[in-house]
């Protein structure tokens, strides 16, 4: 399956199905992560039941250092 | 004790977490500071090294209220994207409304500040808004419901300090809400000057972070947010043009 993750476009196996899998996937364990799901902005509790498919456009986001 | 929103700070320090030379660093001077509200940004991760560290780790961020910004916004409706994103963390309702309208100067665009803080007043924010020293629009972001204002003192990380105390005396004057002096202090005196002009509090971050001595700058950063606190609730002199003796002018012994 194809998808587009902050700008770039990857393929993740058939057995990636949620955003959860997809952070699974990629190694982000940042509990501190953000994520948007083709314009919407999940509820943290989201993340494991939120199926996803082909082509769509995921962010991570996360803090980093500013004033 | 500052209040903004439902929130009351004991310190008036706010301090941001930018450009630090290492986390350790950091963690020292922001414990000195004894800030309560730490700023921060939003930004994308990098999804190839997704373990680089977060300064989020190794701050204990439940001692904090963090305050995150809007910072890369041009637009309002970026500026609200973002605060929603900050606020889907769970770890923060307040939200400090920076959408830039100069890549130079990093001046803040009005109209856009404006729209932003109206949006995110409605979405039930507690609203922050950077905005220039015009003494007019701070007074339209608080009747926005902005919960406090944060006049630049100058342009963010120039260190020029206050460069129109006339205003920002303005401002702080006419003010319903807090008055956070935000952007462009470069030293101690500088936030001295400002608090005994009466402002609520202090939001700095390159003057700590880029200091020589960051942790030593943090603790005269705390000791000037105070000395200037207690200076303006004493009330100061007037100043007069010419001297009025200290000592008694009678029983001089010639």
């Amino acid at each position: 399956m194809k998808l587009n993750v902050n700008g770039n476009e990857i393929h993740v196996p058939e057995t990636v199905k949620t955003i959860e899998d997809v952070k699974l996937h990629l190694n982000i364990t940042n509990p501190g992560v953000i994520v948007e799901h083709n314009g919407d902005i999940l509820e943290k509790s989201t993340h494991v039941d939120k199926q996803i498919t082909d082509g769509d456009k995921i962010e991570f986001v996360q803090f980093v250092g500013g004033g | 004790m500052l209040t903004i929103g439902d929130k009351q700070f004991h310190s008036r320090l706010f301090l941001g977490t930018g450009k630090y030379p290492d986390f350790d660093t950091q963690k020292e001077a922001v414990d000195v500071s004894e800030t309560e509200v730490l700023t921060f940004s939003v930004r994308r991760m990098n999804i190839f090294e997704p373990s680089q560290p977060n300064f989020l780790e190794k701050l204990d961020v439940e001692k904090y209220s963090l305050l995150p910004n809007t910072a890369g916004a041009k637009t309002a409706e970026e500026a609200v994207r973002t605060a929603k994103l900050a606020k889907a963390s769970g770890l923060c309702d307040m939200i400090k409304v920076e959408v830039i309208g100069c890549d130079k100067t990093l001046l803040p665009d009005p109209v856009e500040t404006l729209k932003a803080t109206e949006e995110l007043v409605k979405e039930g924010f507690t609203v922050l808004p950077y905005t220039s020293d015009d003494v007019v629009l701070a007074q339209r972001l608080a009747d926005a419901g902005a919960h406090a204002i944060m006049p630049g003192a100058s342009p963010i990380g120039s260190g020029q300090g206050i460069i129109n105390p006339l205003n920002l005396s303005l401002i702080i004057e006419q003010a319903t809400v807090p008055i956070i002096v935000d952007a462009g202090i470069g030293s101690p005196n500088d936030v001295t000057a400002a608090m005994e002009l009466g402002a609520d509090g202090i939001l700095l971050n390159t003057a700590v972070s880029a200091a020589a001595h960051p942790v030593k700058m943090a603790e005269a950063m705390k000791l000037a947010v105070r000395a200037g606190r207690l200076g303006y609730e004493a009330g100061r002199i007037p100043k007069k043009r010419y001297a009025t003796a200290s000592s008694p002018m009678e029983g001089i012994s010639v």
